[in-house]
Parts: structure tokens; sequence; C-alpha cells
């Protein structure tokens, strides 16, 4: 009896009961009549799912034991597996966390009595999506790790193609199914390679496999494709802005607060088997990852669209957590411990503070869709009046995500600044720290892409009727938002706590010669420092409010219109719009991004009313990528008379396949 | 602890001094008397005593900017040390913490100018942000060189290090990083070339013109934290262009002053002979910047 109550008790197991407990929490709903009652369901089901996995997650992460379970599923693929791990546990928490947040979100931004004919499907597969990710860290074996990774990436399909009426989200979608499976033919390579390595479809332990074989070489390709896609590392972003800024809100929130994370997962899983990585593997990632940092947030800076503008941010954010895992690598390679220390760090913060502010970011732009009624940020304009609480929230995200002091964004970007920066005293790679000044220009860019999401948004006047009467958002919406804003506040203020959730996942990747020779209190002290001076921050800027309240009190206080220079007859029109403001900066960008503007035609002398639009086009895909594409169209085009339609054939091409694959078995 | 003293002192009470000093020399140089040295304190001290007047499009964005701005500059200011002495907060790392205090800043500044809904105000902070993004890379650069000559992570002995010794040894280097730091300190500064804190013109402008609807306190907190940063940016120009230390730490004091004060004549008198630069021209000398200080990181790299 007692073990038996021991078993359930046992915080792995309860991390996995909730991880299946939020895929069981749309199937009330999809038997229910009546809208409404399975949604709340859902809700409840997912936080109470998340209130008992967020805890038992963080046992698992401080725990040193690691409770393997055995799944008996009777295919021939070896036994099935499911184990957490600090690693693993680590990357639950932004799951339960999204999961729960999300859920309780939809209940104002899609409520089933406005959307009855989507909201079951809606609900059902957001349950499946955060569930098959949670079982996915814990999955240890590479076909049962597949298969999840399958039933993730299609469940995120069904989820964008929600609106599916709509050409835009159809286009998405379809791009994220080629860019999925794309993805998805690497990983049956790696897992295939990394059986053939290990002797076994269960994923080795860390530091079990040699980096010499051209085998590994193959290996590491093969995720770098693999995983890559799936996070949206450069250059296998292109599915990513259509598909984040088509989903709905919350699952935006969802698949680039943690579905992106899973490919970081992937990539940081994978490497681990490897003991002694070549420098080279490092160099890759570090070289993709700031690559992708500084074009992600310069294609951020151009864009109109509120979410694509988000969806470009989560390259950048990806970019960062790349290049951060790529110097670690490095470090790894080179011997160097506060190097793989420091770079580590970084990047598994920024990985935690990204599952923070990204979906705040994501659930407010659709608490503005509610309010304005689109995603064009030249529409809109002056929100923050009606709605001054999601203002304040939104604030928090803009300013967190630029990596600005006292947010949590620059506890992870001091971080990796100060690796670069200790590669000054460093015997070799010196020539890393010329990244503090590539990643000095990123955070510059994403204070031009931030002020201009939140001010063209909220600040101003409204620049159409739509936004004219925007509304405060229902608490059902808020609270998921006040949530992350002040895990955002926390973890700025406090970033030294934050630490300690990331130092086991730390420990988990490096070798152990190396976390002997680093000592974490010294970079702990430092964050102490960060947050003492963020303390001190908010001090000053209290005492200089309270001078200028007490100045304000005494003196006359008068309002007026907004000064006009002269010109008296101001319309909100003309206001420095979105694309207006980041016009300068992204001239500075030709090559890579370009503002593609159609001028109307004017004729005679009276011409008639007509119109002038613009839209942010990027160079590499519209010269290289597309190219590329349509010539892949037209030499496979004898292909499609493969595909017309007609089972029987169809049938009779699966049985031939079969009868094959015999004769080549044996 | 006399040092913080001063240090903290001297913060407060004489960064509006050098923009009196500047405007003097410009007023030397066109044959003017010129308004006293101690004309930016009473304007200060009159916008503290006068009403505001705000506008009916902000929100609590435009009156949160100036409180915003004066208090990063404040904390960058405890960071920066002035003249041989250490600054009142050091730590490992301060430097990464001293550049991003003033994006926050700027964040906020450029919030308050587009809360107001004006197109000239807008304009402003399109090109402030282009701008000072430019010049993110440049203060980095300039870090890396001042770590490697000094072999820490921290602000005041990376800058305190800084001697006539360190000159004979990497000349070059730092040569080339006063060349690229004096274009910063212009730029984020809002001086000529770059922009005419005086001029009348909004089109034309860059800081001033994102300031047009601040009013009374508010104004006056803007002109101080503007004071201050130039302060705060020159003090950390001082330490690369005029090393000078005795050792005693009263003189020490004296010669900081003075290299303050000869740094504002400086900036006047660049100010009386140049040009305002077209707007198109300045990314590109806020490139060439970058490249200067990227030479020197790679003459003390290499």
């Amino acid at each position: 009896m007692f073990s038996i109550l021991q078993g359930v008790y046992d915080p792995a197991a309860v991390a996995l009961i909730a991880a299946l407990a939020l895929g069981f929490a749309g199937i009330p709903g999809l038997f229910l009549r009546t809208p409404g009652p399975g949604q709340m369901c859902a809700a409840v089901i997912s936080i109470l799912a998340s209130l008992v996995g967020i805890p038992a997650a963080l046992i698992l992460l401080f725990s040193p034991a690691t409770t393997t379970f055995v799944l008996e599923w009777g295919l021939p693929f070896g036994s099935c597996e499911l184990a957490i791990d600090p690693l693993s546990a680590f990357f639950l928490l932004p799951i339960f966390l999204v999961a729960a947040a999300g859920s309780l979100f939809a209940l104002g931004y899609w409520p089933a009595v406005e959307h009855p004919s989507t909201e079951r499907g809606l609900t059902f597969f957001y349950g499946i999506l955060a569930s098959s990710m949670a079982i996915l860290v814990a999955a240890r074996n590479g076909v049962f790790f597949l298969m999840v990774w399958e039933i993730m990436a299609l469940s995120a399909y069904f989820l964008l193609v929600t609106e599916h009426e709509k050409e835009d989200v159809r286009r998405a979608g379809i791009v994220y199914l080629i860019a999925t499976h794309t993805g998805s033919a690497a990983l049956y390579l790696l897992f295939s390679l990394l059986a053939a390595q290990s002797g076994s479809f269960l994923l080795p332990a860390a530091g079990s496999l040699s980096a010499l074989p051209p085998a590994a070489m193959a290996i590491a390709v093969a995720t770098f494709v693999g995983f890559g896609a799936k996070a949206g590392i450069m250059p296998l972003h292109i599915w990513l802005p259509s598909a984040h800024a088509n989903a709905p809100s919350h699952v935006s929130a969802m698949m680039s607060g943690v579905m992106l994370k899973m490919g970081l997962y992937g990539i940081f899983r994978t490497l681990t088997f490897f003991h002694d990585p070549p420098l080279l593997w490092g160099a890759v990632l570090t070289v993709a990852g700031i690559s992708s940092a500084i074009l992600g947030i310069a294609f951020a800076v151009a864009q109109r669209d509120m979410k694509r503008l988000l969806a470009c941010s989560s390259i950048e954010n990806i970019g960062i957590i790349t290049t951060g895992f790529g110097v670690a690598m490095l470090g790894v390679s080179s011997h160097n411990a506060p190097l793989a220390y420091l770079g580590m760090a970084g990047a598994l913060l920024h990985i935690l503070n990204h599952s923070f502010f990204k979906p705040l970011l994501f659930l407010g732009s659709g608490v503005i869709i509610h309010a304005a009624g689109t995603r064009e940020m030249n529409l809109m304009g002056g929100l923050a009046k009606g709605m001054p609480r999601a203002a304040l929230l939104f604030l928090v995200g803009s300013v967190a995500i630029c990596g600005i002091p006292p947010l949590n964004g620059f506890a992870s970007e001091f971080l990796l600044y100060f690796g670069f920066f200790s590669q000054l005293q460093a015997p070799t790679l010196v020539c890393l720290v010329l990244l503090a000044p590539l990643l000095a220009l990123v955070g510059g860019l994403a204070v031009i892409a931030f002020t201009k999401l939140y001010s063209s948004i909220f600040l101003g006047t409204p620049r159409n009727q739509g936004a004219a009467h925007p509304h405060e958002a229902g608490l059902t919406m808020l609270l998921p938002m006040g949530l992350f804003a002040l895990l955002c506040l926390l973890v700025g203020l406090l970033p030294q706590q934050a630490m300690r959730l990331v130092a086991p996942a730390i420990a988990s990747f490096m070798p152990p010669q190396i976390s002997a020779a680093v000592n974490p209190a010294e970079y702990g002290a430092m964050l102490t420092r960060i947050s003492l001076m963020a303390l001190v921050l908010v001090v000053v800027a209290a005492a200089v409010t309270l001078l200028w309240w007490r100045r304000l009190g005494s003196a006359r206080v008068t309002t007026a219109p907004t000064w006009g220079c002269g010109y008296q007859r101001g319309t909100s029109r003309m206001q420095y719009g979105a694309t207006s403001f980041s016009e300068l900066a992204v001239s500075v960008f030709n090559g890579i991004i370009r503002e593609r503007i159609t001028r109307p035609s004017l004729t005679g002398i009276f011409p008639g009313p007509t119109g002038c639009g613009d839209r942010p086009t990027e160079t590499v895909l519209e010269k290289v990528i597309a190219p590329l594409f349509t010539i892949a169209g037209v030499s496979f085009a004898f292909l499609r008379r493969l595909q017309h339609g007609q089972m029987h054939v169809y049938m009779i091409y699966i049985f031939a396949t079969l009868f094959i694959l015999m004769l080549w078995a044996h | 602890m006399t040092n913080s003293i001063i240090h903290i002192f001297l913060a407060l009470t004489m960064p509006p001094l050098l923009l009196g000093v500047i405007g003097k020399t410009k007023a030397a140089f066109a044959g003017r008397v010129g308004a006293p040295f101690l004309q930016p304190y009473y304007d200060i001290l009159r916008l503290l005593h006068k009403g505001s007047v705000f506008s009916t499009t902000t929100t609590w964005i435009f009156r949160a900017g100036p409180i915003v701005t004066l208090a990063t500059t404040a904390v960058a200011a405890l960071l920066i040390p002035f003249g041989a002495h250490q600054s009142p907060i050091s730590f490992q790392g301060d430097m990464i913490l001293y550049a991003y205090l003033f994006a926050l800043g700027r964040f906020f500044t450029m919030a308050a100018a587009l809360d107001t809904g004006s197109s000239f105000e807008g304009m402003g902070s399109a090109r402030e942000a282009t701008y000072s993004c430019l010049a993110e890379p440049t203060l980095f650069f300039a870090l890396i060189t001042l770590s490697r000559l000094s072999g820490s992570y921290s602000l005041s002995p990376m800058l305190v290090n800084i001697s006539f010794g360190v000159w004979l040894n990497s000349g070059a280097a730092l040569l080339m990083l006063v060349g690229g730091m004096f274009i910063v300190l212009l730029a984020e500064n809002c001086r000529i070339p770059f922009d005419d804190p005086t001029t009348h013109l909004e089109l034309t402008m860059i800081h001033e013109v994102m300031v047009l609807d601040h009013s009374g306190p508010a104004l006056a907190i803007i002109h101080y934290a503007a004071a201050l940063k130039l302060y705060v940016l020159g003090a950390f120009f001082v330490h690369l262009a005029l090393p000078y230390a005795t050792g005693n730490s009263f003189l020490d004091w004296g010669l900081f002053i003075i290299s303050m004060l000869e740094l504002a004549v400086v900036i006047g008198i660049v100010e009386s002979v140049m040009a305002r630069l077209r707007l198109i021209r300045i990314p590109q000398l806020l490139v060439a910047a970058t490249i200067l200080a990227a030479f020197s990181t790679l003459l003390v790299i290499r």
C-alpha cells in the first residue's frame, strides 16, 4: 500500500500525470452540446494540472536522482523509457506556465459562445500541443520522441489554421507544414544515425558518444537542420513570421513562448550526447545564432503587422539563445570553463525570460486585436487611454524584451556579454569578444522595434475609427498577462534567484572536469550587484518623481492640445506612424530588408482618388529562397502524376512499397 | 568616502556649468559677450518655478519620460569614475549596465515624444532611435579596448588605468578610440555637427524636437538630465584624452574639473567652426566612428 502511494507521490510521476491531464483537458468539451462549459472545464483542468506540474518540475529540477519509467508498448524499437532529468524539468516549467495562462486567456479571447464552430477544436488541440511538448522532453526513446514530435507539429498545424476560411491563414499553414516536415525528415535521419551509433533507439547518456566518426558530423548536421527548423534559426525561419502572425493570439504565445524552445531542447539534448565536440559545431551555432539575432530584429523593425513584428523578434531571441549555446559549445571544446558556464547560463536564462515576455506580448496582441480590430500598427494609436491596464502590462513586456534593466531580459544578456568580455583574458578564441558589439547592435535595434510597437499602438491619437473606442480587457485576459509581467519584474529585480533555477540544467550540460573549474558563486555575486543596482534605479526614479510631484502640487497645471509648431489643422493621420518611425532605420539595412513602396500613378490635371502602400520585403527570401522553391516545383512536376486522387491506386503504392521493403529486408 | 561625497556633489552641481562654458566659448568666437557662465542654472531654476502645460493627447508615459531619463543618467553617473578616483559604485560587469541604462532612458524619451501625437516629435524620435542604435557598437568596441588594456571588467579600473604610459605603448589604438568616442560624445549629446540645440527649425532637430511639448519643471528635469549626460559621457572621454593624475587626491579633483572645462571649451570651438551636417551624412559619420573604434579593438586584441 505504502509503496503504491510512494509511486504516486513521486514527482516525476506527478509531472507526467499532469502532462497527460493537459492533453485530456479539451476532451470533455468535444462531447458537450452547449458551447462554454467545455472550455471552462479545459481551463480549470489546465490550471490544476499546472499547479501540480510546476511544483513537481521544481522538485525534479533540484533532485539529483532521476526516476525512469518504462512504457510497455510492444513495438520493435527497444524499450520506451520516460525520464525527467534537470534539463527536462527546466523545459517543463514554461510548458505548464504558458499552457495554464493560455487556456485561461482563451476564455476571454476566444469565447465558445462567439466561436461555436472553432472553439472545440482549438481547445482540444491546445491541450494536445501542451501535453505532447511536456511528454516530448521526458521521452528517452528516439522513435517515441519522433511520434510525440509529430503529434506536437500536427496539433500546432491544426491550431494555426483555426481561421482556415482566410486565404492568408491557409497559406501560412501550408508553409508551416512543409517546413516542419522538412525538419522531421532530418530528424528521422538523426535518430536512425544515433541508433546506428549507440546500438539502440534509446537516447544515449550525456557524453557517451565520440564526436570523431563522420557519422557524428552527419548527426550534428541533421540536428541543426531538423531542430533548427523548428526553433526558427536562420535560414530555416521562413515559416515562422506568417505562422505566428496568423494563429490565434494564445496559440502564438504557446508556439513562440514554448514550441520554438522544443527545437532548442532538441539541439541541447542531442549535442550533449557527445564528449569533446569539435570547435566547428560551436562555431556554426554561434554564427547562425548571431546572424539570426541581427537579421531577425532588423526584419522586426521593418514590420507593420504587430504580430509579425513579435514573430520576427522571436527569431532574434532564438538567435541570442543559440549564440549563447554556441559559445558554450566553444567553451567546452576549448576547455574554457567560464565561457562554457556563462554561455549556457545566458542561453538558459534567456529561454526562461523569453517564455515570460513573449507570451505576455502575444497575449497583449490578442487584447489589442479585440480593441482595435486589426493587426496593422499604422491603423492604431491612442489605445492607452481606453485600456490603461493592458497598456501598462504591454509596456513591461516591451521594455523587458529589449533587454533593458531593471527587467529580466537584461539579466540573461548581461551573462552573455560578460562571457564575451571574459574571452579577453582567455588563451584562445579571443575574437569571440567581437560578439559584444554585435549583440549591442541587436539591443539598439530592439529598442527601435519595441518603441515602434508600443508607441504606435498605445500612444498618440487614434489613426482610424476602429481604434477610437477601445475597451479594457476582461479579468481572464488581464490575469495571465499580469502573471507574466510580474514574473518579468521578479526575475529582473532578483536575477540571482532565477539563476538558481537555471544552475541544475547547466550542470547537466557541462562535462564534470569543466564544471569543477568554474565558480558559480562569483557570477551569482555579480547578479546580486545587478539586482542592487536595479533597486538603486527604482529608488532614484521614485525620488525624482516625488520631487516633481511636490513641484507640480504648488504650480499651475493646465492642459492644451499638442503644439503643432504653428500649424493649426493637424490631424491624427499626420502623426508619425509605425512605418514612418522605422523608415530611417530600415534604410540603413537596405541590403537585407527593403520597404517596397507602391506609389500611385497620377495622370491628368485632376487625378482621381488613389492609394499608396508599403510592404517590407526580405531580400534573401525574395532573391534566393523563393527562386529555389520555384525551381524545385518545376523540376519535380513530373511526380505530380503519381498523385491523382484515386484511392485504389494509392493502396497499390502502399502495398508495393511494403512488398519491396520485405524483399529488401530478407 | 570623501571621494564619493565629492563625486556625488560634482555630479549634482557641475553639469550645467559645462553648457555655460560652451555658450561662452561660442559667444567669444562670434565676438559677443555672451550669457553669464551660470545662465544654464538660472534657466533650470526659472523653469522649476513655472507652471506646466500638458497636452490633452498624452498619458502618464509623457510624464514618466523626463523622470526615467534623469534617473538612468544619475545612476550612470554613479558608475563612471571622475578623474583618478574610483566611482562610488563599481563592480564586475558594470560597463554593460552603464551602456544599457542609457537605452532605458532612450526608450522612455522616445515614447514620451510619440505620446504627444505630434509629427515633429515623431520625426525627432525616429532619428534619435536610428542614430543612437548606430552609436551603440562604438561604445562596446571602446569598452573592449579598455578592458583589454587594463585587464579588468569594471569601468573604474578600466578608465583610471589609462595613463601617459599606456598612451606610449598603445598610442595608435587610443588615438583611434579618442576619435571614435569624440564623435559619439557629440552625437549622443546632440551637439553640432549632429544636431543643433539652439536651432528654431523643428524639421532639422533631433533631441530638442522630442521635448517640444514638455514645459515647466519637466523641461527643467530634461535640461538638467541632458547636461548630466554630457557630463557623464564627457568624464568617460576625458579619461581617454586627458589622463592626468598626480597621486594627490585633492589635486586630482582640481585636475578633473579643469579637464572637464577644457572639454567644454573644445566642444564650444567645434560648434563655432563647424556647420550642422545634412541628416543623411550623420549615419555615415557614426559608422565611421564605429570603424575607428573597431580598428582600435583589433589593434589591442591581435
